[in-house]
């Protein structure tokens, strides 16, 4: 499949234009399928006899969870999901009617009010409640808290893998066995009980294997953004390309010819010296190459998205296409050690690192990738990423000499996203940039 | 000393935020070597058992001006690592040697990696504990980690840190842990002879002091507030819980007790009471501790419940110990740990009709009369209708 031929477009529903004017690859509309067919099976889960387990996206263990035929739910992910489709904030507001925090994670409220009004999924269906939560505690404590929450309410069997952090930038021997141990005496055993279905290595040898089919194309596309111009872009676009190896896709037949088909498009693009698609069509000067860190605000994803494009920004490399694993510096399943490498997965998540890690990231990102800086968009919801990201940018800014800026906003919670705010910062930013280059400029005639 | 001294002494030392307490001990002998922990918990006696001084860092309190540490985060964190920061770059916590920044929450968790970058020469160590509390694998993991602790120390030390020295620690802290222990059961019997706002200065004197004189100077409290004779008022019995990380003011303890509450239960320095009977001294020390931490520690929400039906139990037993009559929430602005495990709480104190009320503060929080008005307002409630 490539992209000379015209951009497939959903048929025209009566009252909704604006979605048949939105432009996507080919492989961002099989995405959207995929992760709406999951939602299908999620709420025909319970009547046709499977069972239901619910994870998060970071040290997600979807190949071993395919091992016990679970139809496989990720809370954030569904909040996300409401979140792009404007729905989440009255559910964050229904939760702090029931008592929740205004503090906390809109996330975690996000999906204890879609509970409350009767477990709605974004695409509209009811989704079930689930039969196991696997509490994959990866670089993110909320995590822990949020699936108590729901084992308070719904009474859910819960199985704990707890995930070391990896304090001084390593992983060591004693944190692999610990998270294999966890596994072997706990996390499999609740998920042969709950499932009734035998734990069988090979199986999941051979999803593994499925998985690494999908890594490699994955990395290649991520990777694709280091051409000049950008044929994706790796913050907004990126978020498309990570949502089936994230979620419950990887080690799946789906998820491999996804990749596939992605790959294909994009080197296609590559090829022809094209830019990213966007929204509004192909991005066609690319004037900023910028790395980001952090999550993208979902409820106004499209409009925040805009701010770059409509300027030439497009964003080469960001670190939440990191958070469901880091495969761009080397790491791949490996069918051969599956449990080992299932912890190791894990423990490298991005939000696992310690913070002289993720600078040393973000450094090889600006250098790798030739961007001109480094925005920050540090979310309210998320102190697992943003606590300490001042102090990040400083960091950065000393070591690679390139500016950095920094938005706020917040992951689902409409009331937090100030468009005029970020758009002016932004506006800023890119004059900082320019001003930047016309200095280096000057001092490179000046020699 | 009479109480008078004691507490003086004890809000001295609370007030000193240059710690001059902890350079004077390193400077009474050559080579010695402080080291800080934030909270919850840490195993203090690997520290002291390296001959160093454990010297807990629980923020700024109201006493400083957070400049500095205000560039490093956003409105929306907690204040306890900003005044933390603004301690450390203000070089007020130069005279320590290392830092320990246990599991609490993610950003105590990235303040370890701020630390790491801002305070290059000092030794830092994010130190996990296990979530997994089975011996064989939470347990076995935690020993490991503790032995990092104890090889590093070592080094640090200039010498071995032997067994016979951790058990001669698990000795000495669980002295200071059973007198830490009286002291809270003679307040839950007697909370007019001891107040918490002196209590909090008594134990907050054991995060600077050696474990030893500090020990000892619980003891003198609890016999210099017996031989007081103070006014018994008809006040509520409470108990306070969710700072266990970044600390109230102690003029919002006061607010809450001149409300007409007896605070008879709280989780503050928590490291004091995280081990709730003696830590085992002989055998393998590090497996002791490991096993006491499995087995027979304090609760929090930076501590996965494992079952369902635990959850809250802890309170629960709390307020059932101490004859408290209801329960207040006093948990940092936007703590993470503290603000999600409330409603679970809650649900489960409604189970048990018991009475509770909840507000949030920080660390600098300057007006009191909210507070005060809430906690009043609450103890009234309790002494007018909880009989009924």
């Amino acid at each position: 499949m490539t992209t000379n031929q015209p951009t497939p477009k959903p048929a025209a529903q009566p009252g909704k234009p604006a979605a048949s004017q939105v432009q996507k690859e080919d492989a961002m509309w099989l995405q959207k399928e995929m992760i709406n067919k999951n939602y299908h099976d999620l709420a025909v889960a319970h009547d046709v006899g499977r069972k239901v387990s619910a994870t998060f996206v970071p040290g997600n263990l979807n190949e071993l969870l395919m091992c016990f035929d679970f139809a496989r739910s990720l809370p954030e992910t569904n909040a996300l999901q409401n979140g792009l489709r404007k729905k989440s904030g009255k559910m964050i507001m229904d939760a702090e009617r029931e008592g929740h925090s205004e503090d906390v994670c809109t996330y975690v409220k996000a999906d204890l009010g879609m509970m409350q009004a009767g477990q709605i999924g974004p695409t509209g269906e009811k989704l079930p409640v689930p039969d196991v939560l696997v509490l994959s505690y990866t670089g993110c404590f909320t995590f822990m808290k949020w699936f108590e929450l729901v084992r308070q309410k719904y009474d859910c069997e819960t199985t704990m893998l707890h995930v070391p952090y990896q304090g001084d930038g390593k992983i060591s021997e004693n944190m692999v066995q610990y998270v294999v141990k966890q596994l072997k005496e706990e996390v499999i055993p609740t998920l042969e009980r709950v499932s009734g279905v035998k734990f069988d290595i090979d199986r999941l040898r051979e999803y593994m294997k499925e998985s690494v089919n999908a890594e490699e194309d994955l990395v290649a596309v991520l990777q694709s953004a280091k051409n000049r111009p950008s044929p994706i872009d790796g913050y907004f676009g990126g978020v498309y390309y990570i949502g089936p190896m994230f979620t419950a896709f990887r080690g799946t037949p789906e998820a491999s010819k996804f990749y596939s088909v992605l790959r294909g498009e994009i080197e296609e693009r590559v090829r022809r010296k094209q830019g990213p698609i966007t929204p509004d069509g192909e991005m066609t000067e690319e004037k900023y190459r910028l790395v980001v860190e952090g999550p993208p605000n979902w409820t106004s994803f499209r409009d925040f998205w805009k701010m770059f494009y409509e300027d030439g920004a497009v964003v080469v490399a960001s670190t939440y296409s990191k958070v469901g694993g880091v495969y761009d510096f080397g790491f791949r399943h490996d069918a051969d050690h599956p449990l080992e490498s299932l912890a190791r997965y894990c423990l490298g998540c991005y939000t696992n690192l310690n913070f002289p890690q993720r600078i040393d990231m973000i450094c090889k990102y600006i250098d790798e990738y030739q961007a001109d800086g480094l925005l920050i968009n540090s979310i309210k919801s998320c102190n697992s990423f943003s606590a300490g990201q001042l102090l990040m940018l400083r960091e950065v800014e000393k070591r690679t000499g390139k500016p950095a800026a920094f938005v706020e906003s917040d992951l689902v919670d409409p009331r937090y996203f100030s468009a005029a705010n970020i758009k002016n910062r932004l506006e800023s930013y890119f004059q900082m940039i320019n001003q930047k280059r016309r200095a280096t400029a000057g001092a490179a005639t000046a020699h | 000393m009479s109480l008078k001294e004691v507490v003086g002494r004890c809000e001295a030392l609370f007030e000193d935020l240059h710690f001059k307490s902890v350079r004077d001990w390193k400077a009474a002998a050559p080579g010695r070597k402080a080291i800080g922990f934030m909270p919850i918990y840490v195993p203090r006696e690997i520290i002291h058992a390296a001959g160093m001084l454990p010297v807990g860092i629980f923020g700024g309190g109201d006493q400083i001006e957070v400049i500095q540490g205000d560039a490093y985060y956003q409105s929306y964190i907690c204040r306890i690592p900003r005044s933390t920061i603004e301690l450390g770059v203000t070089g007020r916590l130069d005279g320590l040697d290392g830092m320990l920044f246990p599991s609490i929450c993610d950003v105590i968790r990235n303040l370890s990696g701020m630390w790491q970058i801002m305070f290059k020469d000092k030794y830092v160590r994010y130190f996990d504990v296990p979530q997994n509390f089975k011996d064989g694998v939470g347990g076995e993991y935690y020993v490991h980690e503790m032995e990092i602790l104890r090889d590093d120390l070592a080094k640090l030390a200039g010498r071995e840190v032997t067994d016979d020295d951790l058990r001669n620690s698990i000795r000495v802290y669980n002295d200071n842990r059973k007198a830490v222990r009286d002291l809270y059961a003679y307040r839950a019997q007697k909370p007019w002879q001891a107040p918490t706002s002196e209590v909090y200065l008594v134990v907050r004197a054991g995060m600077v002091l050696p474990p030893e004189e500090h020990t000892t100077l619980v003891r003198e409290y609890i016999a210099a507030a017996e031989s007081e004779n103070r006014p018994r008022r008809d006040n509520a019995r409470v108990v306070l819980t969710g700072s266990f990380c970044e600390q109230p003011p102690l003029g919002l303890i006061k607010s809450i007790e001149m409300a007409g509450c007896y605070i008879v239960d709280d989780d503050f320095h928590l490291v004091t009471r995280w081990h709730l009977q003696d830590v085992e001294v002989d055998g393998n020390p590090l497996w002791n501790l490991s096993k006491s931490f499995l087995h027979r520690s304090a609760d929090t929400p930076s501590k996965y419940t494992e079952r369902r039906e635990d959850k809250g139990r802890f309170l629960v037993e709390s307020v059932r110990k101490s004859g408290a009559e209801g329960v207040v929430f006093a948990a940092a602005s936007f703590c993470d740990p503290a603000l999600l495990e409330r409603p679970m709480l809650l649900e489960v104190l409604d189970k048990h009709g018991i009475p509770y009320t909840a507000f949030k503060f920080a660390e600098n929080t300057g007006q009191m009369a909210p507070i005060r008005e809430q906690a009043g307002t609450f103890a009234d409630s309790i002494k007018l209708w909880s009989a009924a």
